[in-house]
């Protein structure tokens, strides 16, 4: 075991410090360290994207990543899209399409559609799915994801 | 307001209860669960399909800092073989151990040998390295071919073929041979010869996996009184428990499981393999122990759903009526017995009347990762055979495919082929539906190279033990407590049956999942019984909550009776909601535990466009749309999305996933970019029609809709390719390779 380093960054909105071990990915400080455990593991090698976050504003699979690369960058995570008004459009279109069956996807599709939205606020069904085409979902055959996307899509809100 | 069904809460979409837990990241999932001073377990994995262990040194491993504890084959209990039922699957109990760690051979590549418990999983990971085994290897034994021949490498010297209900005292890889016979088989032929057509095909499928998107984990924490509590995810907490019980030899009323939110399952996770692991280390060394497989051991470790290799025969006249039907259905069981193939011989043929008919079916053993339940465990492989058989008969006879089916289509009180006389069905209401679609009326482009395929498909779903447990809080709110696992909306389909009764809205109803020491006995999350069965259940304690209430509501109002309809308690002359009453009985609990029957055998018929590219032999789904019975859909929303989930399941059996071994039996390809499951960028929107032909097995008609739709694809996507490209397909998947090959490009 080599000695562990000090890492300081902003995950959702907050100033952060942790150790962590060079040879830990992101996801595992994020679920093991920091018990932020709402991105997933589904193959941590970058294949189902269960483990998406945003990285100074853009998709990153954390599996992906090394916790110490997390130094001075901003990352936000699921546990950051809700707000204390309520749920983000995403999540409220997830729950009105029921876009998710087990569950276990949901958090890094959302992500992974936030930075669509947010680079492309009217996306067409095609741009949707090329988007999303690196998060796997097993369950529901994706039909709603992407109703749901659109959907969220549709509604204009400005701080999409 | 009622809904135009009847019902005010079944047949409307309000959103699930776990739903915002589920999209905030707040939901415990198996993983999610960290104890301060908890231990990491990683699993050596055997190198070879087949090998026996000549010796394990983990001295070194042992001695390395971190490392607590470490077991192997010897630490578990001698376990005798015997058979014991755990939820849908009975167990040879020898082998369930064996598989979990295994003791002097190992069958497959990946099988568990030893599991080190350290303070770190990296920690964990580095001393498996230094477990020192010494493997005599043996040949393995791959396919079905290889198995079933004179000379074969014999895989275990205990199992004998169990044929046609005779033990025989010769060891073999052919675990069962059983037979189904109907009618007067070379009758049935010779009338098709003579005035019409006979068809016979050869079909392989090969080894696939559930793929959920959740690896298994379990986390043990033992106490010094005895008291072991497993948390993990499965499709059958008791069933874990269960598992656990018998294989350490531990008595099951001081296991406690607690089942966290799963992450898919489609039959993969009713068969224990970290739980007990977790719990021995635990037990050992008085911590708590988490282990959680990577995607590579889900991969090998754990059960795919079978290889098959299946023969079909079928005649019918000119006129298009089915005379006579036969089949060989060869199942790889993989390292011990107990393929699904039983299942898929009681559904292939199941939608059809045919007067003449033989199905042998054999389970065989071979040095692959022991298969499991996997969504209609053995329906689509034989559907798969007999529905493209069929399709080709259709092309031959220049008819209809849907005409075929309606004309030889099984309806209520015909025989199934293999015995049992059908029940209130909606098979041949899904045919109709599936005729008068649009889709069906539009057309295709032939000079495209475009095709549309057709397949129906049945399951027949299960009931079973489920308890549930009914508080009526003061305001008039329910909290229902409840033993199944919820996969995929389950919490919403059983409390909206409770709110049907109750005349409360879906939302007023607060469901739960609880552990083995809260609930009743419960059984699995499968076979499509969960919202039949343990709705039936949480009815019958809506009912009770219900009786016990109108005789409070008689002491209240001082009069003989009370009446209850529509949410409404009533007397002669006093009335009040289901609201107020429970302001003045609450508390009132409601607890049922029952095994019901019941169950409603499920249809579907699916119609798919594909466009097959001549030049890269890529095929490319079009359009998809999938007929369905459904009985009574409680969450249409749900229902439907268990349809196209089992469409693309199907899509990616179809098309493109598959185990790739090597020439020893070891897995090439065990990542999910290897192992390609179908992603949104692949498929198409899924089309669904929810025909509702209500199951009189239950109160409000439900049912199973979960493993139907996983049945038509394989043959639908096939026959649509075959119609495309004029090349009968055989084999699966129909990835661009054998796709090129079937053109002759290479």
């Amino acid at each position: 075991m080599s000695r562990k380093v000090h890492v300081q960054t902003q995950i959702n909105g907050d100033s952060i410090e942790f150790l962590c071990e060079p040879r830990q990915s992101m996801l595992e400080v994020l679920r093991d360290d920091l018990d932020l455990t709402g991105a997933k593991e589904g193959c941590n090698n970058g294949n189902c994207g269960a483990c998406t976050i945003m990285v100074e504003g853009r998709p990153v699979n954390s599996c992906c990543m090394l916790g110490v690369e997390a130094e001075g960058n901003n990352i936000e995570t699921i546990e950051g899209v809700a707000s204390p008004e309520g749920l983000h459009p995403l999540q409220q279109k997830f729950l009105e399409h029921a876009a998710l069956q087990c569950g276990i996807c949901t958090p890094g599709f959302i992500m992974n559609a936030k930075a669509l939205l947010e680079s492309n606020p009217n996306p067409t069904e095609k741009e949707v799915r090329f988007w999303l085409a690196g998060n796997l979902c097993r369950c529901t055959g994706y039909d709603k994801i992407v109703r749901a996307v659109l959907d969220a899509a549709d509604n204009g809100d400005d701080d999409l | 307001m009622k809904s135009g069904n009847g019902y005010k809460v079944i047949g409307s979409r309000p959103i699930r209860h776990d739903g915002v837990d589920k999209v905030t990241g707040r939901a415990k999932y198996g993983a999610d669960l960290n104890f301060p001073d908890m231990l990491y377990g990683k699993v050596l994995r055997s190198p070879h399909a087949h090998a026996k262990i000549i010796s394990l040194d983990v001295s070194q491993a042992l001695e390395y800092p971190g490392v607590k504890d470490i077991i192997t084959g010897s630490d578990l209990p001698i376990v005798e073989e015997r058979i014991a039922e755990f939820g849908e699957i009975p167990e040879n109990m020898r082998f369930l151990s064996d598989n979990v760690l295994a003791s002097e051979k190992v069958f497959y590549k990946g099988q568990p040998i030893a599991v080190v418990a350290a303070t770190d999983i990296h920690t964990a990971e580095e001393a498996v390295d230094l477990i020192e085994v010494e493997y005599e290897i043996l040949a393995s034994v791959t396919t079905v071919e290889e198995a079933i021949a004179p000379d074969a490498v014999v895989l275990h010297q205990s199992l004998t073929t169990n044929t046609l209900g005779e033990k025989t005292d010769i060891p073999t890889n052919i675990a069962s041979h059983f037979r189904h016979e109907n009618g007067d088989l070379s009758l049935g032929f010779s009338q098709a010869e003579t005035n019409g057509v006979v068809i016979e095909r050869t079909f392989t499928t090969q080894t696939v996996h559930q793929g959920y998107i959740e690896p298994h984990t379990a986390t043990a924490k033992y106490n010094p009184d005895g008291e072991l509590t497993v948390w993990t995810s499965t499709q059958g907490a008791f069933a874990v428990r269960d598992q656990v019980a018998e294989i350490l030899r531990h008595s099951a009323s001081k296991i406690k499981v607690v089942p966290l939110e799963i992450g898919g399952g489609f039959g993969g996770k009713i068969r224990v393999y970290v739980s007990p692991l977790a719990a021995l280390l635990s037990i050992r060394t008085g911590l708590p122990v988490k282990i959680t497989m990577s995607r590579e051991e889900v991969f090998e470790g754990t059960g795919p759903a079978p290889a098959t290799l299946i023969r079909v025969k079928i005649g019918a006249t000119k006129d298009g009526r089915i005379t006579a039907a036969e089949a060989d259905l060869f199942y790889e069981a993989g390292a011990y017995p107990g393929s699904a193939v039983g299942a898929g011989a009681n559904c292939m043929f199941t939608a059809y009347k045919i007067p003449n008919l033989r199905i042998d079916g054999f389970d065989v053993v071979v040095n692959k990762p022991r298969s499991s339940a996997y969504r209609a465990p053995g329906a689509p492989n034989g559907s798969f055979a007999a529905e493209c058989v069929i399709d080709e008969i259709c092309q031959k006879l220049e008819i209809d495919p849907l005409e075929f089916r309606l004309f030889n289509g099984a309806k209520e009180g015909d025989p199934r082929p293999t015995g049992p006389i059908h029940g209130k069905i909606g098979y041949i209401e899904t045919v109709s539906a599936a005729q008068t679609h649009e889709h069906y009326q539009s057309e295709i482009d032939i000079l495209k190279r475009q095709g549309r395929g057709i397949a129906s498909g049945y399951w027949g779903n299960g009931a079973g033990r489920s308890s549930v447990n009914l508080t009526v809080n003061g305001d008039g709110t329910i909290m229902l407590l409840e033993g199944s696992t919820d996969i995929g909306g389950s919490r919403a389909s059983i409390a909206m049956q409770a709110a049907e009764v109750l005349g409360i809205a879906s939302e007023d109803v607060r469901p739960a999942v609880v552990d083995t020491n809260t609930i009743g006995e419960t059984g699995v999350t499968g076979g499509s019984r969960t919202t039949h069965a343990t709705g039936l259940v949480a009815i019958r304690a809506a009912e009770d909550v219900i009786t016990q209430m109108k005789g409070q509501m008689a002491d209240h109002w001082e009069v003989n009776q009370v009446d209850f309809s529509d949410g409404v308690f009533s007397s002669s002359n006093k009335s009040c909601g289901f609201k107020e009453a429970a302001k003045i009985c609450a508390p009132v609990v409601g607890s049922v535990t029952e095994s019901t029957g019941g169950a409603g055998g499920g249809f579907g018929t699916h119609i798919v466009d594909v466009e097959v590219d001549e030049e890269t032999g890529k095929v490319e789904i079009l359009r998809y749309t999938a007929v369905q019975d459904v009985g009574t859909a409680i969450h249409p929303s749900y229902v439907e999305g268990q349809m196209q989930g089992g469409v693309v399941q199907g899509i990616g059996w179809a098309l493109s996933e598959e185990y790739v071994f090597g020439e020893n039996g070891e897995m090439k390809n065990s990542s999910f970019l290897d192992y390609r499951m179908p992603t949104c960028y692949d498929t198409p929107m899924i089309d669904t029609v929810l025909v509702e032909v209500p199951n009189p097995g239950h109160p409000f008609g439900v049912r199973g809709v979960g493993e139907v739709p996983l049945v038509p694809p394989l043959a639908a996507i096939a026959n649509a390719v075959s119609r495309a490209i004029g090349v009968r397909m055989t084999d699966l998947p129909m990835n661009p390779g054998v796709v090129l090959k079937a053109l002759d490009k290479i």
